[in-house]
C-alpha cells in the first residue's frame, strides 16, 4: 500500500548532490516498452471509466427524473455526496471497503476501475439529466401515445436524441476522465504516471520522463478537445 | 487530523486567490488586440488545461529542481520550509489559473458587443473598460461556473498527498497506516470534505444574490 509522499522522495532534489544536466532523452527510448505499457493501463482505465460511467449514468440520470420520490431522493443524494468528495478520496474508499464486501482483497486495477466507474456515472449522470430535460415533453407525451411503455420512450426516443444533444459535453468529460487516470496512481495501478515514476526510481531523470508524460497527455487531450470544438461548430452552423 | 483540515483550507483558500488572479488577467488577454498576448494566453490555458493536475504536481515537485537555475533552486527547494506545500501551491494555482482564465473567456464573451462600444465611446481607455465595465458585468456572470472551480480547487488539495503535505487525505491515510482502519479514516477524511463543500456553497449562493445586478439578463451575442 501506498505510504505517500515519503516513498517517491528519493526523486531528484533529496539526491541533490549528484545533480545529471541537461536533457537525456535516451531514459525515455530505452525504457519506451514499459512507458508503452503504462500508457496502455491508462486507456484501458480510461475505456472502462468511460463505458461503465455512461452506462451507469444514464441510469442515474433516468433514476433522478424518476415521479417516485423515494429514488429521486436516494439517487440526488448520491450523486451529490459523490460529486462533492475528491476522487482520490473515492479510489481510495473503494480500495478499502471492497474488500470488506466480499472479504478478500481486490487487486488494485479492478478496484480503481469500480471507483472510477461510480464517481464519473455521478458527473455523467448530471451531463445526461440536463440533455434529457432538453428534449421537449412533447417528444415523451407523443411516444408514450402511440402505445409505448416509459421504458421503451425512454429508452428509443428520448436517449438517442438526448445523447446526441449532450455530445460536446460528454467528449469534455471524456477529456477530463482521461486526465484522472492519473488518480489511479495513489493505490498503485501501474498506469502511465505510475510507470514513469517507477523508472524514475531506477534512473533518476525526472526531467525527461515527467516532461514525457506532460507531452503524451497534452497531445491526447489536446486534440480530443480540438475535436470537441470542431463538433461543436458543426452542429451549431447545422441550426 | 485536525491540522491536515487546516492545512486543506489554507491551501485551498491560497491557492484559489492566486488562481484567480493569474486567471483573470489571461482570460482578459484572451481579448486583448495584440496577437502575441492572444497566442500566448490561448497557449497558456490550453497547455496547463490539456494536462493532468498529478502530472504537473510531480513535474513541479520533481522535475522543475534540475532545470531551475541553482540559485533558485537553493532559494525554493532548500531554503523553505516545507517544501512541499508550496510546490503544491504553485502546481495547483497556475493549473486552476488555466481554468479559470476560460472560465474568465466565456464570461466576457457572453458580454454583449454594444457594452464594449459603449465603454469606448463615453471616453474610458481600454483598460479603464475592462476595470470598471467588463470585468464587473462578466464576474457576476461567471460567479456560478467559478464557485464550481473552487469547489473543484479543494478537492484537488487531496493530490497534494501524493507529494507529501500533511493534509485531510494524507492524514487520513496515515490514520490507516497505523491503526489499519482504512474505511472508516477515509469516511471522515469524506466527511470533511462534504461540510467544506457545503459551507463554500451556502456562502457563495449568499454572495451570488448580493453580488447579482437587479434587471440585468445575459444577453446572447
Amino acid at each position: 500500500m501506498l505510504r505517500s509522499g515519503f516513498l517517491f522522495r528519493g526523486s531528484s532534489y533529496g539526491r541533490g548532490k549528484i545533480k545529471v544536466r541537461g536533457f537525456d532523452w535516451k531514459v525515455i527510448q530505452n525504457n519506451l516498452p514499459f512507458l508503452l505499457q503504462g500508457l496502455l493501463t491508462t486507456f484501458q482505465l480510461a475505456a472502462i471509466a468511460i463505458g461503465g460511467g455512461l452506462l451507469l449514468g444514464t441510469v442515474l440520470a433516468v433514476a433522478r427524473l424518476s415521479s417516485r420520490r423515494f429514488i429521486y431522493a436516494a439517487v440526488t443524494l448520491l450523486i451529490h455526496l459523490l460529486r462533492s468528495l475528491p476522487l482520490i478520496l473515492v479510489i481510495f474508499w473503494f480500495y478499502f471497503f471492497m474488500p470488506i464486501l466480499i472479504g478478500r482483497p481486490l487487486n488494485d486495477f479492478l478496484s480503481a476501475s469500480i471507483a472510477f466507474i461510480i464517481f464519473e456515472a455521478a458527473h455523467f449522470a448530471e451531463i445526461i439529466r440536463a440533455g434529457i430535460q432538453s428534449i421537449s415533453k412533447g417528444q415523451m407525451l407523443a411516444s408514450l401515445s402511440t402505445g409505448l411503455s416509459y421504458p421503451q420512450s425512454m429508452l428509443y426516443v428520448v436517449i438517442p436524441q438526448a445523447l446526441r444533444n449532450m455530445i460536446p459535453s460528454l467528449l469534455t468529460q471524456s477529456v477530463v476522465i482521461f486526465q484522472d487516470t492519473s488518480l489511479a496512481f495513489v493505490i498503485g495501478v501501474k498506469e502511465f504516471l505510475r510507470s514513469a515514476n517507477i523508472v524514475d526510481a531506477r534512473e533518476v531523470r525526472s526531467l525527461e520522463l515527467y516532461s514525457f508524460v506532460g507531452i503524451v497527455y497534452f497531445i491526447f487531450c489536446f486534440s480530443m478537445s480540438r475535436i470537441t470544438k470542431r463538433w461543436e461548430k458543426k452542429k451549431r452552423s447545422k441550426v | 487530523m485536525i491540522d491536515g483540515i487546516l492545512t486543506t483550507i489554507k491551501l485551498g483558500i491560497l491557492c484559489w486567490s492566486f488562481a484567480l488572479f493569474i486567471g483573470v488577467i489571461i482570460g482578459t488577454l484572451r481579448y486583448s488586440p495584440w496577437k502575441l498576448a492572444r497566442f500566448f494566453a490561448a497557449g497558456y490555458t490550453e497547455f496547463f488545461r490539456n494536462i493532468p493536475l498529478l502530472v504537473q504536481l510531480f513535474f513541479w515537485y520533481f522535475a522543475a529542481p534540475s532545470v531551475l537555475p541553482e540559485r533558485m533552486v537553493k532559494l525554493i527547494y532548500h531554503d523553505t520550509l516545507n517544501v512541499e506545500f508550496w510546490v503544491v501551491v504553485i502546481g495547483l494555482s497556475i493549473y486552476t489559473s488555466s481554468r479559470v482564465a476560460e472560465q474568465i473567456r466565456a464570461g466576457i464573451g457572453s458580454i454583449s458587443r454594444e457594452q464594449f462600444d459603449a465603454a469606448l465611446s463615453t471616453g474610458l481607455t481600454p483598460l479603464q473598460m475592462y476595470r470598471f465595465v467588463i470585468v464587473p458585468l462578466s464576474i457576476r456572470i461567471m460567479m456560478p461556473p467559478l464557485t464550481t472551480e473552487f469547489l473543484t480547487t479543494f478537492k484537488n488539495t487531496s493530490l497534494a498527498m501524493t507529494v507529501g503535505v500533511l493534509e485531510t487525505t494524507f492524514m487520513s491515510q496515515q490514520i490507516e497506516a497505523y491503526t489499519f482502519h482504512g474505511l472508516e479514516a477515509t469516511t471522515g477524511a469524506s466527511l470533511v470534505y462534504i461540510t467544506i463543500t457545503m459551507i463554500i456553497m451556502l456562502i457563495m449562493t449568499n454572495v451570488e444574490k448580493r453580488l447579482s445586478v437587479p434587471g440585468f439578463i445575459i444577453r446572447q451575442r
